[in-house]
């Protein structure tokens, strides 16, 4: 009893103290991500770099004497879980706009639920279905797979490399790659003479590369995220395929290299330019972020921060954008968040309009290649 | 369809169905001797793989000295599952038994997740990864120890069950429990024995195949389920009949991948599993009431 009693006048106190201190209550910020299960490699640096940047902003004294809360949610990357979740968001937690989810396929389902209630959702996942068709209160962060695809389609198209070989990860990822490879090939004049799909836990290729060196290939574009292509680059070594191995941005973070290891040597894949952000030239825009990114990401959490992280670090950076212009409220958010251009983050430089929610070019992506277990841009 | 090709696929499918084979092993000994399906086999496979990775990374062991300590420690982990799980169990039916094997799995996975982390990790290859051709096709020398410990374990298997007092002992009990116990051999023995076998044997196939597949917490869920589909194409034998129910179905696989299609994969395995299990639920090989061990 005597407990119960100190406790509340405790909360209490806290109550009054923290009432005192901040005139106005803090913005709530929704944060849905995947930080358990399968997609887990996009979910925990996103909430973690969520977190990191959320307490920044109120260490410094919050936007405009406003401080921001985050409200984070772990789906477990299930999409029912994930559109619960939204609907305690906004119903209980009254957030004023969502960031997440990780995946695509959470941010589809999820969507209804973001309209409905005329809630802000900025996604943190790559399809490029979440802003096409255009939704009034849907954005997203994540560069989309076509950009990725048209870097490797560009490139191939340049060194007359037309005949393609690919291969692709049964999951969502390597689908929606799978549709972007052939719906673009078309246009940069590529033959795509062989396509092949593997599962995401499967633990040998060489069935699939082999039928792939029986065909005209003169590249291989391979689409996933780890393990998989790891297995792919180490069999095709295994094969003594000469053919040059492309991959998704999907595996653009060292640890790809380590699994990998010699076999990684010569991959190359377009990537967001996290991974080379010291190479940069200092023109780029973007490099003064993305050093801030890498660094902060380092004190805090002694690893390095990967380009998945960064979604959400430009989730919270573009909310903060439009806080800075006097939103509070979801519908001023979201007009506000429509009408940021030039905003130079991790994932690209973001120019939103009314027509465009995914907001980058194609320069969010710079075509990489592991040379000495480390990146070097290719030009 | 050129020869090499053909011998490629061949020599892929053999070197996965080897694992897929002491995996199914495993499996076999265990409901050979206590009559119920193990389905925390593959959780063993990837406690091999990952306490390997430990040995080398956090003890400095050489590798010739962390396999054998994984290997310890995946049998320790074996044991204390049957003492913790499997025999407090006050009515052992066999329906109760396997669903406690399942959650047994979901406890050692989540265990795994938060002692490894959910990242990937690699072992380095025993002896190099310069590929060796054959034909037309290529191998990695990891395919070469894989095949060749398969083979080793194998024959040990054998001497064991067929030469030993505790083995003969181990094939009374699968023939007929009560009568085992009747004549001395005690069977609740008998029974952790089996899951310490099959834990280092999982441990086993986790560390050899670590070098070429990488492995992760969540490694054990479809290498169990193929090592399982090895043993009812064997019949649930722990001899050659699960092995050779493993290579046949890492070489369709293979074949099926390569000539058919490849999102079809994982698909054939499980199709040959409900096929044999609706037409020959004995085996492939085996008489409607054959010796299983």
């Amino acid at each position: 009893m005597n407990c119960r009693v100190i406790s509340f006048l405790f909360a209490a106190a806290a109550l009054l103290l923290s009432a005192d201190v901040f005139a106005a209550a803090p913005i709530k910020i929704g944060a849905l991500f995947a930080v358990t299960g399968p997609a887990a490699f996009l979910g925990e640096p996103e909430r973690n770099t969520a977190k990191m940047v959320v307490d920044e902003i109120n260490r410094a004294g919050g936007i405009k004497g406003r401080k921001l809360e985050l409200v984070s949610y772990d789906t477990a990357g299930d999409a029912t879980k994930a559109v619960q979740l939204a609907t305690k968001l906004i119903k209980d937690d009254k957030v004023v706009a969502i960031i997440g989810p990780s995946t695509t396929g959470e941010t589809m389902a999820v969507i209804p639920v973001a309209e409905k209630e005329q809630v802000p959702l900025i996604s943190c996942s790559a399809g490029s279905k979440i802003t096409d068709p255009l939704k009034k209160w849907i954005f997203k962060t994540a560069q989309n797979d076509s950009l990725a695809v048209g870097r490797i389609y560009e490139y191939l198209q340049k060194n007359r490399q037309t005949n393609v070989a690919i291969l692709t990860v049964s999951d969502g990822f390597g689908a929606s790659g799978r549709e972007q490879l052939k719906a673009q090939s078309a246009k940069f004049g590529i033959k795509i003479v062989s396509d092949d799909t593997y599962g995401p836990k499967d633990t040998d290729m060489t069935a699939q590369l082999t039928k792939i060196r029986g065909s005209q290939a003169q590249a291989i574009i391979c689409w996933g995220t780890n393990p998989g292509p790891a297995v792919i680059a180490k069999n095709v070594r295994q094969l003594g395929i000469k053919t040059p191995l492309f991959m998704s941005h999907g595996v653009s973070s060292k640890k790809f290299i380590e699994l990998a290891g010699e076999a990684a040597e010569g991959v190359k894949l377009p990537s967001g330019k996290v991974v080379v952000a010291d190479l940069l030239p200092g023109s780029d825009p973007q490099k003064k972020s993305l050093l801030a990114f890498i660094k902060d990401y380092q004190n805090h959490y002694k690893t390095e921060g990967d380009h998945f992280g960064g979604h959400a670090w430009d989730a919270v950076m573009l909310i903060k954008a439009a806080v800075e212009k006097g939103a509070d409220s979801s519908s001023a958010m979201r007009d506000n968040l429509e009408k940021i251009r030039g905003f130079a983050g991790i994932g690209g430089t973001f120019s939103y309009s009314a027509k465009d929610h995914a907001g980058l070019g194609k320069d969010a992506f710079v075509l990489v290649e592991v040379r000495n277990k480390d990146w070097v841009i290719v030009k | 369809m050129q020869f090499d090709q053909l011998l490629q696929y061949t020599l892929s499918g053999l070197s996965t169905g080897a694992i897929y084979a002491l995996i199914g092993i495993g499996f076999s000994i265990i409901y050979n001797a206590t009559g119920i399906i193990n389905f925390a086999q593959g959780e063993f496979v990837m406690l091999g793989g990952l306490l390997t990775l430990s040995c080398l990374d956090l003890l400095k062991l050489p590798l010739w000295a962390a396999i054998p300590c994984a290997v310890a420690v995946s049998t320790v982990a074996g044991l204390l599952f049957e003492r913790l799980a499997i025999r407090p169990l006050r009515q052992p039916t066999p329906i109760n038994l396997v669903i406690i094997t399942i959650g047994g799995s979901i406890l050692i996975r989540g265990l795994a997740m938060l002692i490894w982390g959910k990242d990937t990790h690699s072992i380095p290859p025993f002896s190099g990864d310069e590929p060796i051709a054959i034909g037309g096709a290529t191998i990695l020398p990891q395919h070469l120890w894989i095949l060749a410990i398969t083979l080793v374990i194998i024959a040990i298997n054998k001497i064991y069950f067929y030469h030993t007092i505790s083995g003969k002992a181990m094939r009374a009990c699968a023939y007929n429990r009560r009568a085992a116990g009747l004549v001395g051999i005690d069977v609740r023995r008998m029974v952790l024995f089996s899951f310490m076998i099959s834990s280092a044997l999982g441990a086993v196939a986790g560390i050899i195949v670590a070098p070429l597949t990488m492995t992760a917490y969540d490694v054990g869920v479809m290498l169990g389920l193929k090592g399982f589909c090895a043993a009812i194409i064997g019949g649930m034998s722990s001899g050659i009949a699960t092995v050779v129910g493993g290579l046949l179905l890492g070489v369709l696989e293979s074949l099926g991948a390569g000539l058919i299609s490849s999102g079809y994969k994982d698909a054939i395995a499980f199709i040959i599993l409900l096929l044999i299990l609706f037409i020959r639920p004995q085996g492939l090989f085996g008489k409607a009431d054959s010796e299983r061990v």
